[in-house]
């Protein structure tokens, strides 16, 4: 399926000259100690690791490791505060320290937006239009619900958890930890939170935000590390709920960790989600939320839009526009502000991403990549295609969390249906097509948590967001996200 | 080629479909594109030298457009090495004026016909009329479509009267205002892309500046999406003019950077692109200036005419 | 040979000359709208306190409850696209049924043990939990769906979807009620189920189930097994075609055993210990919500 000739020719003349992002304004101390009790304070024992910017390889700072003492720690702070201050809280006041922290945020959203970027490689972009607003909002958003929660649950009285011990990943840090720590504190929980340890930096700011906001101490603390610091959470006694956004994999030691210990968890998992493009679709929006779904933050989506479906009939003509929409993405430097696809995060995630590569060309998968050149240090991963390929196909069944898209083609309503459930996974999904009962009738059909028709990729705090099947349990964001945090009666 | 075929009216209702949430999403990115610096000054430079310097007023008289042509010719004289603009645009009736103005500068003359603005007359004088400023010395013919008839859904009248237009031209670019801020939605503004394309019209245009909404990003990328599928699928390339309410540089911009990131680089010339506009040269000029002076600029120290 | 006492006349053997014999009824397991016996050909003997033998209950193996899974799943997707109306039509019809056939519930129960009492206020609780459901079948959706105000050009609303099978470790105390109490909200929200009755008191369970198949529900639907907890809590927990798993009252290591082999398909599990089933707190819309997926759905407001 090649692309009609004649072709269009993207390498212009006429191009658009580096705009950089200016990061002097954004602060980055050198160490960065566990946030504990309200301050800054030393590991016990395992010092320091260093996170780095994938887009140069350089070290931004060094971060604490903390340990399981270290945990128990930031539990017992946690703990405390939710005892002495943050239960006796009126809950309209709890809403007013989230509202001043979304202020604080919105106010140095630049400094977050960069910081966001340098140390997680995506492009400014997308951390000043979308991660750092909508963490934001969030803030804003369960501000509200804090002193209204008996209006949530008709006939049920709401009371808090306790401690939540919150684990994060790499792909949205400070948006996730708004997704955590919001709807927690709204609901009168305090919180431990464990962000990725290759993108630690915008936690530990929140941290010194949520301080400067004068959040009583204790009430959010966070715990830097790598796995064995999130084990020493979950692991934790005095935790009272787990709340985990990560890889399905380590989502089922957590369930096994918990068994039997009646504490809570709600899970965010892994995802494969189809999106379906129909012959009757507006076919040149399909294909913007067919980039927008796969390209979105490198293809470190949970909810990604990892396999095409594509009706017959289209799928060359889709195909085509595809590769050359992928012709005008560009490719470098996380702080220029025409950057639309930044650095892959870690070396780790990169090899895992070519891994799949090899994979995909074993199999038998065509694969095409777009021509655009890469920078030279850094973490790098061209916008890839996979032609040619079946559900029995890795490529087709698991999660890369890169942007690698597996394209497969159908021909009738039931077959994309078939293949759209068939897997595991039951995130997201989307749907293209111009008629609206076509429309309901897969949306309603398709076993995903999340399902965005004529769109993809969206998120908003009103809205609720979680998986079916292996891809988590719970829902995060809306009224719905307000259960995750509360004990019923 | 396709040339040699004769005209056929496409099957519209196989024309892609258009989500104008989506459309105006995909803008959104075009409008975040960050140009700065030589970037900046390069994209004005192209910019300038795709302005169609416009004057459509029924108080247009010989005096004025000769001087409006003094302007096409002179856009600042003190800044060296500028574009002159692509064309001037005026009724039938001054299209010897303007023929004669620009004589030798290498600037074109585009003439709106076919009962501008309304296009609210019969065939036969819309052909006169045409033939008339062509006979005048019009490079180009700017030509409304029927949107009346369009709206009735009579789209074999809209597309054989481009066609007999087509005709009419001789050797004369055929511009096809589609009107679309009187079209209603970005499907009806995909096919009457595709109608006017498949017609004959050498370019397709929004507007005729008459009429709000005139120019949009939202309608040109829409139109700009028609002109790659049929360039796909005859091998013509049909040129684009967005016309009325684009007055600032930025702006200008904005929509150089959409036909870059849909059409690519056959598209970057005044030969397939234009802007419809009359003050929209001037704060080029400004931003020109301010990039090379580094100084915020006035009004005051740029020619209006 | 085991003595064997009919539970519809406890206690009537025909001793006597000239009396009659009474016909007493085999307890089999219900898959997929069917009764079969298990296909290991086991059973265990129902004593009596006496050490009479009620009756050889159907000790279910492993591969019953397979093929209990499977019509589960295959009944699914009719079952949830079935109208939230139909639905509840159909548990009310159970409803109807089970009241018609008050009197030998109540038996049942007494010769299991219960007082008369407590046989016949289980009964009348179980038929109005029937009812309770049924009216829930199409309101719930109303209560906990949600149209959430993006900020975005977008409609974006949240409904519930029945989460798909679910498997019920049914509580071994309350041999009736128990039952209905958890499978009721599992099928109102349009999942297909398989519950395994209490060990001890498992007649119920099974004559339950002819309730079932005389109401309408579609075969696979609701699926009972008989048999024993700790052979097959392993294979509810583990398997991976089942959804959600909800245990009405397993002890700490039961619940830790299922909630580590739930963990290999993240299924959902319900732990319902401690439950008094005959209190109205036993009985709500969020125990629909236990067993329900939020779906969110968005779709661009344009032109």
């Amino acid at each position: 399926m090649a692309i009609p000739e004649p072709k269009l020719r993207f390498d212009t003349d006429w191009t658009y000259a580096p705009a950089p992002e200016s990061a002097d304004h954004a602060r980055i101390d050198p160490q960065y100690g566990l946030f504990i009790g309200g301050e800054f304070v030393a590991p016990r024992a395992r010092g320091y690791f260093e996170t780095i910017n994938p887009a140069s390889e350089k070290a931004l700072a060094r971060v604490a490791r903390a340990d399981a003492r270290d945990v128990d720690r930031a539990v017992v702070a946690a703990r405390r505060a939710y005892e002495r201050a943050w239960s006796k809280l009126r809950p309209a006041e709890r809403g007013k320290y989230l509202y001043r922290i979304a202020r604080m945020l919105q106010e140095r959203a630049r400094e977050f937006a960069v910081i966001e970027s340098l140390d997680g490689g995506k492009p400014i972009r997308e951390s000043r239009d979308v991660d750092v607003p909508l963490a934001a909002a969030h803030f804003f958003y369960y501000a509200g619900w804090a002193d209204k929660l008996e209006y949530a649950f008709p006939g049920r009285r709401a009371a808090p958890l306790g401690v939540a011990g919150q684990i994060i990943p790499w792909n949205f840090p400070l948006l996730m930890a708004a997704w955590k720590i919001a709807p927690a504190l709204a609901c009168g929980n305090t919180v431990v939170l464990k962000p990725a340890e290759t993108t630690p930096l915008t936690a530990l700011k929140l941290a010194e935000l949520m301080r400067d906001a004068d959040l009583p101490p204790g009430v959010v603390n966070v715990v830097t590390g790598a796995g064995d610091t999130g084990a020493a959470l979950v692991e934790h006694g005095g935790v009272d709920k787990i709340a985990f956004t990560g890889s399905t994999e380590i989502g089922r030691l957590i369930m096994r960790r918990l068994a039997g210990t009646g504490r809570h968890y709600t899970l965010e998992l892994g995802g494969k989600a189809a999106n379906i493009v129909f012959a009757d679709a507006a076919i040149d929006q399909a294909v913007e939320g067919i980039v927008n779904g796969i390209f979105f933050n490198q293809g470190h989506v949970c909810c990604a839009g990892s396999r095409l479906l594509v009706q017959e009939s289209v799928a060359a003509e889709v195909i085509a526009k595809l590769k050359e929409r992928m012709e005008t993405l560009i490719v470098g430097d996380p702080l220029d502000k025409n950057t639309d696809i930044g650095a892959i995060n870690s070396a780790a995630q990169l090899e895992k991403i070519r891994s799949y590569l090899k994979i995909g060309q074993a199999e038998g998968g065509e694969m095409y990549q777009s021509s655009c050149p890469l920078p030279g240090a850094g973490y790098w991963c061209r916008p890839t295609l996979f032609t040619g390929v079946a559900q029995s196909n890795r490529v087709v069944q698991e999660e890369i969390f890169g942007p690698v898209l597996a394209i497969q083609t159908f021909r009738s309503f039931e077959e994309a249906l078939d293949k759209a459930n068939n897997t595991p996974y039951g995130l997201s999904g989307g749907v293209w097509t111009d008629k609206g009962a076509k429309i309901f009738r897969m949306t309603r059909a398709i076993r995903a948590g999340v399902v965005w028709a004529n769109t993809f990729n969206k998120f908003d705090p009103s809205s609720p967001f979680g998986g079916y099947k292996e891809s988590g349990v719970g829902r995060e964001g809306g009224l719905h996200g307000l259960a995750a945090y509360l004990e019923l009666r | 080629m396709a040339a040699a075929v004769a005209p056929r009216l496409p099957a519209l209702d196989q024309v892609p479909r258009v989500d104008e949430v989506g459309v105006e999403e995909r803008v959104a990115r075009f409008c975040s594109r960050s140009i700065k610096k030589e970037s900046k000054v390069q994209g004005l430079k192209l910019a300038l030298s795709m302005i169609d310097l416009t004057t459509l007023e029924g108080q247009d008289t010989r005096g004025k457009v000769t001087q409006l042509c003094q302007k096409a010719i002179h856009l600042r004289d003190s800044l060296p090495g500028l574009p002159h603009v692509a064309a001037v645009c005026v009724y039938p009736t001054m299209v010897g004026v303007a023929r004669r103005a620009l004589a030798g500068h290498g600037i074109r003359v585009a003439s709106v016909a076919t009962a501008f603005p309304s296009g609210m007359a019969p065939l036969s004088v819309k052909l006169e009329e045409t033939r008339m400023a062509v006979q005048e010395g019009a490079d180009e013919v700017d030509m409304v479509i029927s949107r009346g008839a369009f709206l009735e859904g009579n789209f074999q009248y809209v597309f054989d009267e481009i066609v007999a237009i087509k005709e009419a031209c001789g050797p004369a670019h055929l511009k096809v205002i589609l009107e679309t801020g009187e079209l209603g939605t970005l499907d009806r503004v995909r096919r009457a892309s595709a109608l006017a394309m498949h017609a004959g019209a050498d370019f397709i245009k929004t507007s005729t500046g008459k009429v709000q909404p005139a120019a949009t990003l939202p309608v040109t990328l829409v139109m700009l999406q028609a002109i790659r599928d049929h360039y796909h699928a005859t091998g013509r390339r049909i040129g684009m003019k967005p016309a009325g309410g684009i007055a600032k540089a930025k702006l200008a911009l904005h929509y150089l950077v959409m036909l870059r990131e849909t059409l690519g680089q056959d598209w970057l010339t005044p030969d397939l692109f234009r802007f419809g506009a009359s003050s929209l040269a001037n704060d080029i000029l400004m931003q020109i200036e301010k990039q090379l002076t580094g100084a915020y600029q006035s009004p005051d120290y740029f020619s209006r005419d | 040979m085991a003595r064997r006492k009919s539970p519809a006349k406890s206690g009537a053997g025909a001793t006597r000359a000239g009396a009659r014999l009474p016909v007493a009824k085999t307890y089999k397991l219900y898959i997929d709208g069917k009764f079969p016996r298990s296909e290991s050909g086991r059973y265990y003997a129902l004593a009596r306190g006496d050490g009479g033998v009620i009756a050889n209950v159907c000790r279910a193996s492993r591969k019953d409850f397979r093929d209990a899974v499977v019509a589960a799943r295959n009944a699914q997707a009719g079952w949830s696209r079935a109208s939230a109306y139909l639905r509840g039509q159909i548990l009310y019809r159970a409803a109807e049924m089970l009241e018609g056939r008050a009197a030998q519930f109540a038996a049942e129960l007494m010769l299991q043990g219960s007082a008369k009492r407590q046989a016949e206020a289980e009964v009348t609780a179980a038929v109005d939990r029937l009812v309770y459901y049924a009216g829930w079948a199409d309101k719930y959706q109303q209560v906990f769906s949600t149209v959430n105000p993006v900020a975005t050009s977008h409609f974006n609303f949240s409904v519930l979807e029945p989460t798909g099978v679910v498997a019920i470790i049914a509580p071994e105390k309350s041999g009736l009620l128990g039952l209905v109490s958890n499978v009721a909200p599992a099928v109102a929200g349009g999942n297909t189920c398989v519950a395994l009755a209490s060990r001890s008191l498992p007649l119920s369970a099974v004559s339950f189930a002819e309730v079932l198949h005389a109401s309408d529900f579609p075969a696979g639907v609701i699926n009972v097994l008989t048999g024993f907890r700790e052979e097959l809590v392993e294979p509810f927990a583990s398997h991976m075609d089942v959804n959600a798993i909800v245990c009405a009252d397993l002890d700490a290591r039961g619940a830790r055993r299922v909630q580590e082999l739930a963990a290999d398909n993240i299924k959902r599990v319900v732990l319902r210990g401690g439950t008094n089933w005959s209190s109205a707190a036993a009985q709500g819309p969020y125990a629909i919500g236990d067993t329900q997926e939020t779906k969110t759905t968005w779709h661009p407001i344009g032109a």
